[in-house]
């Protein structure tokens, strides 16, 4: 029941000792994962089996991954490692988010698009606001995420150095959370991401320790560095701009408040939110393994240590900006929640039902009828998914009167024969 | 609550665009007031009944731009002068009524298509 109470959109039920996730509410933000201490709700993620259909494959870890390990595993090594685990070969990801990065200030410069922008780069946020604040889609700014930046770039570099073909390709992508799994399999905006599936980082973890502990013989490493390395924690994407309006919000009770406060016309003045879904940001995913604050210690070290020397020229990616290289085209479509009925009259007796039922629950929140609110639970009732005996509570009283009918019955039937059989003449 | 009678997002907005135009009227200038609901499967209806100043002169309170707020309110960022052409732009039926020292009635339709 866990799940249920931790859903933050109230997407979870409890039936038949089974837990079932309301597809329409889902936002794949992960904290169901997180709770359960059965292990019970797994994210969908790709397994090494699926790695043999290509010829040549490409791990993108996550920057969030440079986190993990010791505070003085250099990002480099953890490439080279990964290079020992399976991959034929492994491609930095910061330095596609300090370009991205860039990307962003060109747009806040030139555009007249609404205020604030709001980053696209948490999936569960998009969700998020495809679900509940379908008029902020529009705030949502039309930039590629770094991780599909870096996988077509790697994805064109080894086609041109190795003369083999996309679909040969195969680039995968180290993921701190299932959220992104699902931007894979459904990217907001376009058909196909360039990336061709996702690993946990938590799943080659062990793997990537035991390499890391044994000499490495003396590889080169690539110098990792820049900006980009400090978008894992909150804030860090704020860091890489000229923002003197921007804010960073972690954790979606905060986050919907400042959802609301936009959608009420406040915060004009602010040019840039970032919003994470995670309550540490990124390092505090799901699927992560170091505790979040000290892996958020190790961010804020690498970007002391290595964050000062870009690792892209200015120019270059403002030119590429202005190709279109990194602009997504097309709208998110809102996906609002499953009203009570498809037609608006019969939606109406249903909310009057609803709000009727309501009132006969003891408004506790128990969750023994399976859903995480009495209102969630008034409006399961009126969608014909539950009845309302779920209720405990309910169910109890009627059995209360129940009895209380069934002993009056029974003691009126009984002294009646007793009546007839009395004084006892028969008695032996 | 009208995004669970699955009206149009947009429509939402409006209402609640008008809704709250409306509202800060009331708490800017008003004593009391009833601000009423009516939802039916072709309108959605707000009705709001004020005690209070009223307005003297109608067609000049709906001009943009013009506002009788205090040097307090626009402290705190409003009385613009929008608010009641908001509320007009926003609706499909606008109804204002108003008796000096007595109140303000407004009778805001939005059509749900």
């Amino acid at each position: 029941m866990g799940c249920m109470r931790v859903c933050p959109t109230q997407a979870i039920r409890v039936r038949n000792r089974k837990a079932a996730i309301l597809k329409d509410r889902c936002i794949d933000c992960g904290e169901c994962v997180r709770v359960c201490s059965n292990h019970a709700i797994v994210p969908l993620t790709s397994s090494f089996s699926d790695l043999s259909r290509f010829k040549y494959t490409v791990a993108l870890p996550s920057p969030v991954f440079y986190s993990q390990f010791g505070k003085d595993v250099r990002p480099g090594a953890i490439l080279n490692a990964l290079k020992k685990v399976g991959f034929d070969d492994a491609y930095d990801v910061a330095c596609a988010s300090e370009s991205v990065s860039i990307a962003i200030q060109e747009y806040l410069d030139s555009n007249d698009a609404p205020r604030p922008l709001i980053s696209p780069f948490c999936p569960a946020i998009v969700r998020l606001i495809q679900i509940r604040y379908p008029n902020l889609l529009e705030n949502l700014i039309p930039i590629e995420s770094p991780m599909e930046i870096a996988a077509r770039e790697v994805k064109r570099l080894k086609m041109n150095e190795l003369g083999l073909r996309d679909h040969e390709i195969g680039v995968i992508y180290l993921t701190p959370c299932p959220a992104k799994m699902i931007s894979l399999k459904q990217p907001p905006r376009k058909k196909h991401s360039f990336l061709d599936g996702m690993i946990a980082i938590s799943e080659i973890y062990p793997t990537l320790l035991q390499i890391l502990s044994q000499p490495n013989g003396g590889d080169t490493e690539q110098e990792i560095r820049g900006l980009g390395l400090g978008w894992p924690i909150i804030g860090g994407q704020v860091l890489c701009l000229k923002a003197e309006d921007c804010l960073a919000i972690a954790g979606l009770t905060d986050v919907m408040r400042v959802l609301d406060d936009i959608e009420n016309g406040k915060l004009k003045d602010v040019q840039y939110v970032e919003c994470h879904s995670c309550p540490t940001a990124c390092v505090g995913g799901s699927l992560t393994v170091e505790n979040p604050y000290i892996a958020r210690g190790r961010v804020l070290r690498m970007v002391q240590i290595y964050g000062s020397v870009p690792c892209q020229d200015r120019q270059k990616i403002r030119d590429l900006y202005e190709k279109k290289f990194f602009s997504l085209v097309g709208s998110i479509a809102p996906s609002p929640v499953q009203p009570l009925d498809d037609e608006i009259s019969k939606a109406i007796q249903k909310m009057h039902q609803k709000h009727q039922i309501h009132e006969m629950l003891p408004k506790i929140d128990c969750g023994g009828c399976g859903a995480p609110t009495c209102l969630t639970f008034a409006e399961d009732v009126v969608k014909g998914q539950a009845t309302v005996d779920d209720c405990v509570f309910l169910a109890m009283k009627a059995f209360e009167t129940l009895s209380c009918n069934l002993m009056e019955t029974v003691l009126k039937h009984s002294r009646k024969i007793r009546g007839n059989v009395e004084p006892s003449d028969h008695e032996t | 609550m009208l995004k669970e009678l699955g009206i149009d997002p947009a429509i939402v907005r409006r209402v609640a665009i008008a809704t709250y135009e409306a509202e800060m009227n009331v708490v800017m200038y008003a004593e009391e007031a009833t601000l009423t609901l009516e939802v039916t499967p072709r309108t959605i209806k707000i009705l709001v009944n004020d005690r209070g100043p009223g307005i003297p002169d109608i067609d000049l309170a709906m001009q943009e731009g013009y506002s009788t707020a205090t040097p307090e309110m626009r402290e705190m960022g409003f009385g613009a002068g929008m608010g009641l052409p908001n509320i007009r732009r926003n609706s499909d039926d606008f109804r204002i009524s108003s008796a000096v020292g007595e109140g303000t009635r407004l009778e805001i339709t939005i059509n749900i298509n």
